[in-house]
């Protein structure tokens, strides 16, 4: 049984002047315990509606989403189920999901008093461990939310997420606004907590090369709907939808060797009024007739790869980007 | 002759606690046509240290040392003659494009005021250029895109908005800081190839502050890496990048995950934070975050000097294996 499992879920807004805008146009995702899953799409691509989606903070218009095999309620006016306290969500800023005049101690505490996970007298026992948990020396607790680094006030905001003694963990941009070595040691703290608390990790985030690094799958995302699954090493080896192609392409490596990323043509088109068949067709360098037209299914390939495009036909062998026939190409 | 010249360049800042040295004698040349990468953890003196250059320091603050910039020496000049010739020949870039273009006012009326006013064209003449700035730096159907505010464009294309209203006077040098920090990856790597171009056909020099070593590794040519105001290390690009001497230029690179690396190869975090301004460490600034300090560090400041094919401050060289 997967720890959480997103079955095509739509995600629906009301735009101003009263039209709707499909933000998430049925997407599918799984997260196994202990296994940390990528999601990586440009912005305005729907991570954020989806994650939001996937704890319950937003309804899907369609679609379901299981966490430990049971149904994950839309958050309603009523108090949040008991089942689900076990899936966190951790925002991207912690210094504004973070209350600046509380020391930090007291805030875990009121995680465990409000779940009432542990009796009075081990409260501050338990305080210390989930501050000694991420990295941070006991006498944090007795700090305000300012006294901290970027990167320390994130580690804080997880270890508040860890109070519930999670299974999964939803992570929308963490690492978004710091420093590479703030990066770096949260990165390291993120494959930790995973290992060794069998934790499930969904890590939102646009940096592909830290996802590339510490991600075991990755989930490629385009106008709402993934264009692209599979284990991560391979998909980055090679990457099998266009799509993944162009964005791993773009990534520069800090080497010195002046690699130039290549650019993806055009713009993420308006999801209220998406291009007619493959969404990424007026993009992509090898787009056809089909693809006008005809909306790729999402189709399963070798070695637990999925990817939605007319060019990997289902069950036969992967297509290498190569081996592909160039369409019209659109001028750079 | 180099196009900038920046010698002795010192630069404190009024605070409640009196003044802090922000940038502390910092040394540097931009060539014709070069893309001068200066790269740094937030707080390092980097967006300061030009900004003096502008005059956009804020009240108080005071700059020592000289900058040539052409045949102007930058610090030494009125206010009004400043405003001249950096309006003109020098122009800046900012990471975010929303704060830095006017709201309320049409991309034609952003991109022409300025042309009108230093190169002195009437109004049919001014909104022909901002066309052709518009369509130099790839804006689709420019016409349009002239009558259009900023909220109508993506942050991709407002950069590129941005930097037609940078480069429309024709200026020799462009500052750029942080130009691709807050886009997409696939949108940087547009900025950074149109950056690239305008710099081999108009023999433009740019000088590209970030803090994102890949960004600086596809287009620099020439990188000075900053530690609390000061250089610890300058070179080639491709010399720096790859084989780095400094242990605080080590220690950055390998904090990042390179996108062709090992998987299983834990990041390496640097120990500690960046010194604030006004509480920097003794000797040499790194020191306490230093995995090769030495007694020495705490007391002497290492010059930067030449090693080789770089400029490096600091004795002890982390690639001969002790």
């Amino acid at each position: 049984m997967s720890a959480l499992e997103v079955r095509d879920v739509v995600v629906d807004y009301e735009a101003r002047g009263g039209g709707r805008v499909r933000a998430v146009a049925g997407a599918c995702l799984t997260v196994e315990p202990g296994q940390i899953v990528g999601l990586v799409g440009e912005s305005g691509c729907g991570k954020s509606s989806l994650a939001r989606a996937a704890v319950g903070l937003v309804a899907p218009t369609a679609g379901s989403v299981f966490f430990e095999g049971a149904p994950v309620s839309p958050l309603t006016r009523r108090a949040r189920p008991r089942e689900l306290i076990r899936l966190q969500l951790v925002f991207q800023n912690p210094y504004s999901s973070l209350n600046p005049r509380r020391k930090v101690g007291s805030q875990l505490g009121d995680a465990l008093d409000a779940l009432d996970l542990v009796p009075r007298r081990g409260r501050s026992a338990r305080v210390r461990e989930l501050i000694e948990l991420v990295g941070l020396p006991a006498t944090a607790a007795d700090g305000y939310p300012h006294e901290f680094s970027g990167g320390q006030r994130q580690r804080i905001a997880i270890a508040r997420s860890l109070a519930a003694n999670p299974s999964v963990i939803v992570l929308d941009e963490p690492l978004a606004s710091l420093d590479a070595s703030a990066q770096a040691q949260l990165a390291n703290l993120l494959v930790d907590l995973s290992r060794d608390l069998d934790l499930g990790l969904l890590l939102i985030s646009h940096d592909l090369a830290i996802v590339r690094h510490i991600a075991d799958a990755v989930s490629v995302m385009y106008l709402g709907l993934m264009v692209e699954t599979g284990p991560t090493l391979p998909l980055w080896q090679v990457p099998l939808h266009p799509y993944s192609e162009a964005l791993i392409g773009s990534v520069p490596h800090p080497d010195g060797t002046g690699f130039l990323p290549e650019a993806l043509p055009g713009e993420v088109p308006d999801p209220a009024n998406p291009p007619s068949g493959c969404r990424f067709h007026p993009r992509c360098p090898y787009v056809f007739d089909r693809c006008r037209t005809d909306d790729p299914p999402l189709v399963p390939l070798q070695d637990g790869r999925t990817a939605a495009c007319w060019l990997q036909p289902q069950g036969a062998p992967v297509a290498l980007p190569g081996d592909r026939v160039k369409g019209v190409n659109l001028p750079r | 002759m180099s196009l900038l010249e920046v010698e002795g360049l010192r630069v404190r800042l009024p605070t409640t606690r009196g003044l802090v040295t922000v940038v502390d004698g910092v040394d540097y040349a931009v060539e014709h046509g070069e893309v001068f990468g200066v790269a740094g953890e937030s707080g390092s003196g980097k967006t300061m240290s030009m900004l003096s250059l502008l005059g956009l320091l804020p009240d108080g603050a005071v700059v020592e040392g000289s900058v040539r910039f052409g045949e102007h020496d930058l610090l030494r000049m009125p206010r009004r003659r400043l405003r001249e010739v950096a309006g003109r020949e020098l122009a800046m870039v900012f990471q975010d494009p929303l704060t830095s273009l006017h709201p309320m006012l049409s991309i034609g009326r952003q991109l022409t005021e300025h042309v009108r006013l230093h190169l002195g064209l009437g109004r049919r003449d001014a909104e022909r250029h901002a066309l052709a700035s518009l369509t130099d730096v790839r804006i689709p159907d420019p016409a349009s895109a002239l009558r259009a505010f900023p909220h109508q464009f993506s942050g991709g294309m407002r950069q590129r908005i941005a930097i037609a209203i940078a480069l429309a006077c024709r200026p020799k040098l462009l500052i750029a800081d942080e130009p691709t920090t807050a886009l997409d990856v696939t949108v940087q790597a547009g900025i950074l190839r149109l950056l690239d171009r305008l710099r081999r056909e108009n023999d433009l020099s740019v000088v590209l502050i970030t803090h994102d070593l890949g960004v600086m590794s596809a287009i620099a040519d020439r990188v000075s890496i900053f530690y609390a105001g000061k250089v610890v290390e300058a070179g080639s690009c491709e010399a720096v990048l790859s084989t780095p001497r400094h242990p605080y230029t080590r220690a950055l690179l390998d904090a990042l995950p390179h996108p062709e690396g090992l998987q299983d190869k834990p990041l390496v975090a640097i120990a500690g934070a960046p010194p604030s301004p006004g509480a920097i460490p003794s000797g040499c600034s790194f020191h306490p975050r230093c995995a090769y300090a030495q007694e020495s560090c705490l007391h002497h400041v290492p010059p930067l000097v030449a090693m080789g094919d770089r400029l490096l401050a600091c004795p002890i060289d982390p690639l001969v294996e002790r």
